[in-house]
């Protein structure tokens, strides 16, 4: 069984703290720029969980030198490089939404927006 | 977007920093094979650079110094590059991305590959958040031609 | 061996993946979707060579940049793999040429090009999660196919479909990160991402509370990306608002992929833990599966708009092949194999028939339906057809794939499920007949009588569609014998 007690994995309970904060965002909030920074919190949190991972106890940044015994993994600091930049287009591409959805709909409310959908749903103009 | 030309002390000190973000992005993009670096980190750092230009003397300054179709052409042909070397080591008789095959040594064919990979990457990361920046900008401004909006959802 | 059966794994993948930029220098409309065609046409080419390959020599593992697994990335095909990079890959092949006509009615003329090279990476993306053995990799995939599908989404002409677009977004982002996080939590207990590998090292650590939360990331994150019940919320409106072409496309392989990722997951990654049955999960997943086929159903009776009745039954056709993964023999894994391919080729028909009545109507509601027998009847009758299959009517596909999954259920002693397949068939026989009635026994509205049929271009590659649904359903040897043979080895993989 891991062992989850405190402090001793103190950076997994800050990891899922912020991946709950992330999440509760993303559920709580209409405005689709804080969904959108909620999506943020909780990839970060994602980032962190991998990198602490990584950490070897007394390990060195991953770079061949002289008298480097003991390193940190890097194979989870290349995937989440990957992941960042996932993450940025993900970004760019939810903000461009966004705009988009301001420019059309003149709300970037969720929960207007479901009402206003629904109006146009039932005057059922091109649909 | 008219940029903040007017304040005197951004504009004097963004002209003495933008060049040395530049260098320093270069800097990242050649030495990723022997230290902390690469591609990703370069392509950002160099866009920076250019952002920082964008944001002093506007956007319009800005498409003059990189045109849309520059930054078009250099989003493509990163891409073009990083999978280029791949179908060459194909050709040669490795893998896809196996760059043992080309240079005279295992090792000299490691560095040749990856130097190539990680420049193709740096291009295409500095095309891709310069077009997402100017897609970005583009839309709040009216004082701009309308830029090409290609890349703002382009990741 | 030549150049292309060597590297016939990755080149299904990277040859649409360099052919999309491509798109971005052309520009121009008719040229981009020329280039695209081109290239759907050469991946379907070497997608049936790859299932050749796989079928007569067995699988295929291929090291990218010569390092070896589990260090360097995997690319590992056997038949399932074969088989799904054929599904996607022939139905992107379908889809380019009718995309054309069906774009220029629905989209602004400079987007076009855009259009096309997301279309090509949303593809290559897709093969790529068919074809990688790496559980890192397959995320990167699975992100390439669904940003792009974000994008195609969002491009669709109703404003509506910006919000669609974002909120599939939003909810793609979270299963994609939960995927994530199973893996990073795998990664922590076996030090591996090869999917080979891993499935030898999970075993000795099954039993800690981390690869229980890992396999429950896995699930829910996958679960999200395939619509399974309850977790399709993004699915009707997507579908809906999406071009017609992108709906076809999406709703034939996008899902499909995710399912074959979540049986490459459970059932290699997983496999020699039996996750059903050790953490007892068998009899929840069937619940699931089947609470998806009856409410999925039961949503479509009450659209009113046909491409969102269709995006519904979507959610049921989940459900069957869901139903049949988890019930555990080798013929009803079959079955949801099998419907994989068969739910592509009638789900892909009958959104290219609403993007026929789309082009010449500009409407897909239920009441704009009346009277089209008459006026569209190739269109309507290519409808008829396809509903045939959606309900299982023997002769089309949809019955060879119900016919496996009653047939597995039978043989696992569990007639009530095989009982619920019929009855979920009834309920796909109201919705496809609300539809037929419309079009054929309604008088069309003043001034609607004659006769507009849709252009060829959009009907031929209908009725190719069509005609496989047929082929495939009078003789289900070919997907049959394939269905079986990739069913068994991940059932045998498991013992």
């Amino acid at each position: 069984m891991v062992d989850l007690s405190f402090p001793g994995l103190l950076n997994y309970w800050f990891v899922f703290l912020l991946m709950l904060i992330g999440l509760y965002i993303v559920i709580a909030h209409e405005n689709l720029i804080k969904k959108i920074v909620g999506l943020n919190v909780f990839q970060v949190s994602v980032f962190v969980f991998y990198i602490s991972v990584a950490k070897v106890k007394g390990g060195t940044a991953p770079i061949l030198a002289d008298g480097i015994e003991v390193y940190s993994n890097p194979l989870p600091h290349v995937l989440i490089l990957t992941a960042i930049v996932v993450g940025l287009a993900m970004t760019a591409l939810g903000l461009a939404l966004v705009v988009r959805v301001q420019e059309s709909f003149g709300i970037i409310e969720d929960d207007e927006l479901r009402a206003l959908e629904d109006q146009q749903e039932d005057e059922g103009n091109n649909a | 977007m008219t940029g903040m030309r007017r304040k005197i002390v951004l504009r004097v000190v963004s002209k003495l920093l933008i060049p040395f973000i530049l260098l320093f992005g270069l800097y990242v993009q050649w030495h990723g094979d022997f230290g902390p670096g690469g591609g990703f980190q370069a392509g950002v750092i160099f866009a920076a650079g250019f952002v920082l230009y964008g944001l002093i003397f506007g956007l319009g300054t800005l498409r003059e110094a990189l045109p849309s179709w520059l930054t078009r052409v250099v989003l493509v042909l990163g891409v073009l590059l990083y999978a280029g070397v791949g179908v060459v080591t194909m050709l040669m008789g490795g893998n896809f991305l196996g760059y043992n095959v080309l240079g005279a040594t295992p090792q000299g064919g490691q560095h040749i590959g990856i130097v190539l990979i990680e420049f193709g990457v740096g291009m295409t990361v500095f095309a891709a958040v310069m077009t997402i920046f100017c897609a970005f900008a583009g839309r709040a401004a009216a004082d701009v031609n309308p830029v090409d909006d290609i890349g703002g959802d382009n990741g | 061996m030549s150049f292309i059966e060597t590297h016939i794994s990755v080149l299904v993948v990277i040859v649409p993946l360099i052919a999309a930029p491509f798109c971005i220098l052309l520009r121009n409309s008719v040229t981009a979707w020329a280039w695209a065609t081109v290239v759907c046409l050469v991946t379907m080419a070497l997608a049936v060579q790859l299932l050749q390959q796989v079928w007569l020599g067995g699988t295929i593992s291929y090291d990218l940049g010569n390092w070896p697994g589990p260090w360097g990335i995997v690319y590992r095909v056997d038949e399932l793999g074969a088989f799904v990079v054929l599904i996607v890959a022939a139905l992107a092949a379908i889809v380019l040429p009718y995309a054309k006509t069906s774009i220029e009615r629905e989209i602004p003329k400079e987007r076009h090009y855009l259009v096309y090279c997301m279309l090509l990476l949303c593809i290559a993306g897709l093969l790529g999660m068919a074809v990688t053995s790496d559980a890192f990799n397959l995320f990167v995939f699975l992100e390439i196919s669904s940003l792009a599908t974000y994008v195609l989404v969002g491009i669709g002409q109703d404003r509506r479909a910006l919000t669609a677009a974002l909120r599939y977004l939003i909810l793609g982002t979270l299963g994609a990160t939960f995927y994530v996080i199973g893996i990073g939590m795998l990664y922590q207990m076996t030090g591996s991402l090869n999917m080979t590998d891993l499935a030898t090292l999970l075993p000795a650590v099954q039993d800690t509370r981390t690869v229980h939360a890992a396999l429950a990331f896995i699930v829910v994150g996958f679960g999200l990306k395939l619509a399974m019940f309850p977790l399709h919320f993004w699915l009707p409106n997507a579908y809906t608002f999406a071009p017609s072409a992108v709906t076809v496309f999406l709703a034939a392989t996008a899902t499909k992929v995710a399912i074959y990722s979540l049986i490459r997951l459970i059932f290699t990654v997983f496999g020699d833990i039996e996750p059903l049955e050790t953490y007892n999960l068998r009899f929840a997943v069937i619940i699931l599966a089947v609470a998806g086929m009856f409410a999925g159903s039961l949503m479509a009776i009450f659209q009113t708009n046909i491409k969102r009745m269709l995006a519904y039954s979507s959610v049921a056709q989940v459900g069957y092949m869901i139903l049949g993964i988890s019930i555990g023999n080798a013929l009803a894994m079959a079955g949801g194999i099998i419907h994989m391919f068969n739910h592509a080729l009638m789900k892909g028909a009958l959104f290219m028939v609403m993007g026929c009545v789309m082009y010449m109507l500009g409407s897909v509601k239920l009441e704009d339906m009346a009277g089209l027998g008459k006026r569209m009847p190739f269109t309507a009758a290519a409808f008829v057809a396809g509903g045939f299959s959606l309900i299982g009517v023997p002769l089309t596909v949809g019955f060879v794939s119900k016919f496996y999954l009653v047939q597995g259920a039978l043989l696992a002693g569990w007639w009530p499920i095989a009982l619920l397949i019929m009855l979920s068939s009834l309920l796909a026989i109201i919705y496809v007949w609300r539809v037929v009635e419309m079009m054929y026994f309604r008088s069309p509205a003043i001034g609607h009588g004659q006769m507009t049929e849709a252009p060829m271009t959009l009907l031929i590659p209908t009725y190719v569609l069509l005609a496989a649904v047929f082929w495939f359903g009078i003789d289900a040897t070919f997907t049959g014998d394939l269905a079986m043979a990739a069913a068994e080895s991940l059932l045998g993989g498991s013992k």
